[in-house]
């Protein structure tokens, strides 16, 4: 061989090799690394406005966890942030799987069902969120109407008016709007088991659920790590589909309240109050960062260590 | 025969079991559906006939609330600064994402595992949590309300999932072809070019589709950055447009209609690339 890789690069070689990757990685300084690492910085300072204060501590924090005016609305979102991702987990991602199963069998029409599954998801939570707002109108949206039209008058409610449904109506609207990405996510995953061990299963006379439980959802596990890890940063990240459909307040009385509004309001303001507390903003953003950071490595890792290699 | 068959009736009945699969497969993808047709049918419809008959077929001649959306509204506006903010991400994330993705595929060096460990970091950490000091940043910078201030975040979002899509494919590639190459006496930047890069289209598709739906469909940074109408992507756009007509009902469908329609066609036309590529992340 003339040309070895072995051989001490050049300079002509290194320079260029430089050129190739320091360009991507001072982009990525400036724009991820600095920041992410001022936003743990300005959670210590005193804020007015946009200017930046004295250093001030842990003071936000403390504000944000035990104040009187912070901790109560923090804790009442973080529960709502919590019920959206057990009920997300079970109707979305447990949805998906199932999905997933009847479609891995390949059945009439799977084609189409696997693409109508997935349309959804492409779409922006925006037009989600709006398009489901108008459908849950009390008044003229076909929620209603079709209740109405069934004869089912007593059934029908002003759905993201009433604090009882408003939060389940908006997870709903979120797992209409995602339910394709675990299905199609568990579909691959399905596909990749060795189809003799689902044959044999069968010849012994294994039971469709037993088969499920004992061979096919351990054998997905790879998928299910991520997907819940996926689903546990989104669902405390939630802010769209919420902002579109209540509004930043998380109306009504804040039954539909979660982080990411809080968020947005302390740290940008909103109608009724109009201050912005970059400080508070930032330590609330911290400790989100960190609570993710930390319950999303151990969820990793323990569900890791149920994937079994084959 | 097992123990077992006897709790499992549903074993023994394949072809009810595969009837009740039809049942739930055709009743979900009528869910998953007919919301997006209920609103199209919508858009044809004048508010009076959404409320009196919000099932009934309209007449499909009447594109009034289409004409008007796209005539008195700034809906095009939005459109087009989708187009622009989105078209440039991808082109900047495709570029930074295969310059080191291709350094790090093809050339030995001591410092590739620090730079794979430092866009590992950046695919884990989400950037959202970070919008204050980005916010500040981009002030300092003069590129709030800018289309500017988007296209930099998007892109710092995106390029290291295209490192490690660009890295995983480039890596596969046999090295004969570069050696070779080298023998007839190729710059670095011309195998780069004319040998390895051709080679790497589909990887870039999927890269670029992983990208840009997201990005054509966020509406957190938008909402965060952009205060004038004239720069607003369409997903900002639409809630200001939303706000505007609330009680005309027929623009309101119309609007999403609209919104809606290039990436479903997209999609529809290219489903197979579009799953692929969305939800590459999850799948090995």
């Amino acid at each position: 061989m003339l040309v070895s890789r072995k051989q001490a690069p050049s300079l002509k070689r290194q320079l260029w090799v430089a050129f190739l990757v320091v360009p991507p990685i001072v982009f990525m300084s400036l724009f991820v690394v600095y920041p992410i690492l001022s936003a743990f910085a300005y959670a210590f300072y005193d804020w007015q406005g946009l200017a930046r204060g004295e250093f001030v501590g842990l003071k936000n924090f403390k504000e944000v966890l035990f104040g009187a005016t912070m901790a109560p609305v923090v804790w009442n979102a973080f529960l709502h942030n919590v019920y959206a991702l057990v009920a997300l987990m079970i109707i979305q991602n447990g949805g998906g799987f199932l999905l997933a199963w009847l479609l891995y069998k390949e059945p009439f029409g799977f084609r189409f069902h696997r693409i109508a599954v997935f349309v959804p998801v492409v779409l922006s939570t925006i037009i989600v969120g709006f398009l489901w707002k108008l459908f849950l109108n009390p008044n003229f949206g076909i929620i209603n109407q079709a209740l109405y039209s069934l004869g089912l008058d007593s059934l029908a409610k002003p759905w993201l008016g009433d604090s009882s449904t408003a939060l389940g109506a908006l997870i709903l609207a979120n797992a209409w709007h995602f339910v394709g990405f675990p299905t199609l996510v568990y579909l691959a995953g399905m596909q990749r088991i060795p189809p003799e061990i689902i044959e044999a299963a069968r010849l012994d006379g294994t039971s469709e659920w037993q088969l499920l439980k004992n061979i096919v959802w351990p054998l997905v596990a790879p998928s299910t790590t991520i997907l819940f890890t996926l689903l546990f940063i989104g669902a405390f990240n939630w802010f769209e589909i919420p902002y579109v459909m209540v509004g930043l307040d998380g109306s009504p009385f804040g039954t539909t309240d979660v982080l990411g509004l809080v968020f947005y309001r302390t740290a940008f303001g909103n109608q009724s109050a109009s201050i912005q507390n970059f400080g508070m903003g930032s330590a609330l953003a911290t400790l989100l960062f960190l609570f993710i950071v930390v319950f999303a490595s151990m969820l990793t890792l323990w569900l890791r260590r149920r994937e079994i290699q084959f | 025969m097992t123990a077992l068959t006897s709790q499992a009736p549903a074993s023994r009945q394949p072809i009810s079991f595969a009837l009740l699969a039809q049942v739930i497969l055709i009743a979900n993808s009528f869910i998953m559906l007919y919301p997006v047709v209920v609103m199209v049918l919508s858009a044809f419809k004048t508010t009076g006939e959404i409320f009196e008959h919000p099932f009934a077929l309209p007449d499909f001649t009447q594109v009034g609330n289409f004409a008007k959306v796209l005539g008195e509204t700034a809906m095009p506006t939005y459109f087009m600064n989708s187009i622009l903010v989105t078209g440039t991400s991808v082109l900047l994330i495709l570029v930074l994402g295969t310059m080191a993705g291709y350094a790090v595929a093809r050339y030995e060096s001591r410092t590739n595992t620090f730079i794979l460990l430092f866009f590992l970091a950046g695919l884990m950490l989400p950037l959202k949590l970070a919008v204050i000091p980005l916010f500040i940043l981009l002030r300092d910078l003069g590129l709030l309300d800018s289309r500017w201030s988007l296209i930099v975040t998007y892109t710092a979002i995106g390029l290291p999932s295209a490192v490690f899509i660009m890295a995983g494919f480039l890596r596969t590639l046999p090295s004969e072809l570069e050696d070779a190459a080298r023998i007839d006496g190729a710059s670095e930047p011309r195998i780069m070019w004319s040998v390895m890069l051709p080679l790497a289209r589909p990887p870039m598709a999927i890269a670029a589709i992983q990208n840009a739906v997201p990005i054509w469909n966020d509406f957190f940074f938008p909402l965060v950055f952009i205060q004038t109408d004239a720069r607003k992507t369409l997903p900002q756009g639409l809630t200001t447009f939303m706000g505007e007509y609330t009680t005309d009902w027929g623009m309101l469908f119309a609007g999403l209609t609209i919104a809606a329609a290039p990436i479903t066609l997209l999609y529809i036309a290219l489903s197979r690339q579009f799953i692929q590529g969305m939800t590459a992340g999850a799948v090995k």
